[in-house]
């Protein structure tokens, strides 16, 4: 810490966005909404890419056939947060992570819940290894990424 | 063909809770040591480079107009860059091709952050999207730690030996701080400290994880002409690497991590560079994290995918081993953001010219700086020799 402090200035900057989802993620989320995972198919390197996008990354043109993609797949990574983080909408500690959907080439980011997870070694030992998960959904949803509740373990 | 280009002067702030002044005054003492250092003034700069991590870190919109006082940038070419984490190197990067394509002299390069007026992790929150990534991704630590997870799963590396390798990355770089006149974090830390530290975001605990640092740093660089004329000695840029990644964190294998392994790749070529291990004299790595520290080793080609804990636990990259890395006790000890990769820059020419004090690595003659940043998307590297 510094030797002296000084008179500090309070300022806060409050601005509201609003993001424009266009239609394709638009139409990802209704699928939320109706309880589907939603991807879609490059037209030149056929990767299903999900969530769905308007234009594959690599190959930089018009995303094609919509895909509704398996709710379950494989654990690829995860992390345990005990500290809240800007933009969070969900209860300390939570886990995140990484997970491959069967039949999608990249990875899905979510929640991981539905065990122990106020304790990292219990976490741990849950997580260890290969591990399917499947989606949990909420009873209301309103075409939000928090409309899948979390994956939970599905073996 | 590119002209010769050598960083000629550095000047860095002490690194650490710098509310005693204002953002501008903070600014203008890194300037000032940089003038101070190359014996230039501001009649001899050209142009000016400036960065920060992004805008909201520091509250004001376009710093680069707020500070072009405190810059000496008044009259001249003023350009501000932000890359997040990667914000000194593309300062750095910038500033060479300045001098490196004749648009230029003399070029003055600065970064600078002011992290304990606002909220840092929320702003570095901010860097990703809010439909599908910013729900999820625990800022910085969070990424990185998903990062580390992958890489002891792809590589079988037993959670225990990671714990071990990253925690003696730690200990090393907190000592090594010691020896930094301008480090943040002063404080040494035993191997059942930081192992036994709370979590912050698993595996990542307490003192895995850098500082949130006020500071700023700046780096001169000039042509072969006017390195001629100087008294100094040179730190001459050998090779520069710089790739993004495509934004989409779930797309790309952040293990094999393409990105990291062509920004090296890059500059090896460029500087001639076979064999880093061995050519290589020290190394700046851009480590925010241990463990992101590790995988580093393996992509820039320290070492074999995989086996950066043995290295690590082995000597290899601790002051006195083979392949120095971080003698100044890294970012994991200092991270005013905006500067800290040319931090990494700055710290390099100290190495190659013999000039850094008690964390000098005797006889380096080429080292590399390397600045890291987004949800880990972008590398730059710049290596520093003390021949032409
Ligand atoms: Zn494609």
């Amino acid at each position: 810490m510094p030797d002296k402090h000084f008179h500090t200035k309070k300022h806060d900057v409050w601005l509201p966005y609003r993001f424009s989802a266009g239609p394709v993620f638009e139409r990802f989320f209704e699928g939320l909404k109706a309880g589907k995972i939603l991807g879609n198919r490059c037209p030149r390197c056929e990767r299903v890419l999900v969530p769905a996008r308007t234009f594959c990354p690599r190959c930089y043109v018009d995303m094609g056939q919509w895909v509704e993609v398996s709710q379950e797949g494989r654990l690829v990574t995860w992390t345990m947060s005990t500290e809240p983080f800007f933009g969070m909408r969900t209860d300390l500690p939570y886990v995140a992570g990484l997970i491959h959907l069967d039949g999608t080439n990249c990875n899905f980011m979510h929640l991981l819940g539905g065990f122990e997870t106020m304790d990292i070694e219990a976490v741990r030992e849950r997580l260890k290894g290969s591990v399917r998960v499947r989606a949990v959904w909420r009873e209301e949803r309103e075409g939000d990424m928090l409309d899948i509740k979390y994956f939970e373990a599905a073996d | 063909m590119a002209r010769a280009v050598a960083v000629v002067g550095v000047g860095q702030t002490r690194y650490g809770n710098r509310s005693e002044m204002t953002y501008p005054d903070l600014v203008r003492e890194g300037v000032q040591a940089a003038f101070a250092d190359a014996g230039l003034g501001p009649e001899d700069v050209d142009g000016v480079v400036f960065g920060t991590m992004p805008s909201m870190m520091e509250g004001v919109a376009m710093t680069h107009f707020y500070f072009a006082d405190a810059l000496r940038a008044v009259g001249k070419p003023l350009m501000k860059t932000e890359t997040c984490g990667t914000t000194g190197m593309s300062l750095a990067i910038t500033g060479y091709y300045w001098v490196a394509s004749g648009m230029a002299d003399v070029v003055l390069v600065v970064g600078s952050e002011k992290m304990h007026e606002g909220d840092s992790q929320a702003t570095m929150s901010t860097v990703a999207e809010p439909f599908f990534f910013r729900p999820f991704t625990s800022g910085a630590p969070g990424i990185f730690s998903m990062l580390a997870q992958m890489w002891m799963d792809r590589h079988g590396i037993p959670e225990d030996k990671a714990r071990d390798a990253a925690a003696r990355v730690s200990v090393d770089h907190h000592r090594d701080a010691l020896d930094n006149p301008y480090a943040h974090i002063k404080k040494a830390v035993t191997m059942e400290e930081v192992k036994g530290a709370p979590v912050i975001v698993y595996p990542s605990r307490l003192w895995d994880i850098c500082p949130n640092s006020d500071g700023a740093c700046a780096v001169i660089f000039a042509c072969e002409e006017k390195v001629k004329k100087m008294s100094g000695k040179p730190a001459w840029v050998k090779g520069i690497g710089f790739c993004g990644d495509e934004y989409w964190f779930g797309d790309s294998d952040k293990v094999s991590w393409d990105g990291a392994r062509e920004t090296a790749r890059q500059a090896y070529e460029m500087a001639g560079i076979r064999d880093p291990l061995k050519e290589l004299d020290v190394a700046e790595i851009y480590n925010p994290f241990t463990y992101v520290e590790l995988q580093h080793y393996e992509c820039f080609g320290f070492c074999e995918a995989g086996t950066a804990p043995d290295r690590v636990l082995d000597g290899t990259f601790s002051r006195g081993g083979e392949l120095p890395c971080d003698p100044s006790g890294g970012v994991l000890c200092s991270n005013p953001i905006g500067a800290t990769a040319l931090v990494r820059v700055a710290e390099a020419a100290l190495q190659v010219t013999g000039r850094a004090g008690e964390r000098q690595v005797e006889g380096a003659r080429l080292a590399l700086s390397h600045g890291l940043g987004g949800v880990a998307q972008f590398n730059g590297i710049m290596i520093l020799g003390a021949e032409q």
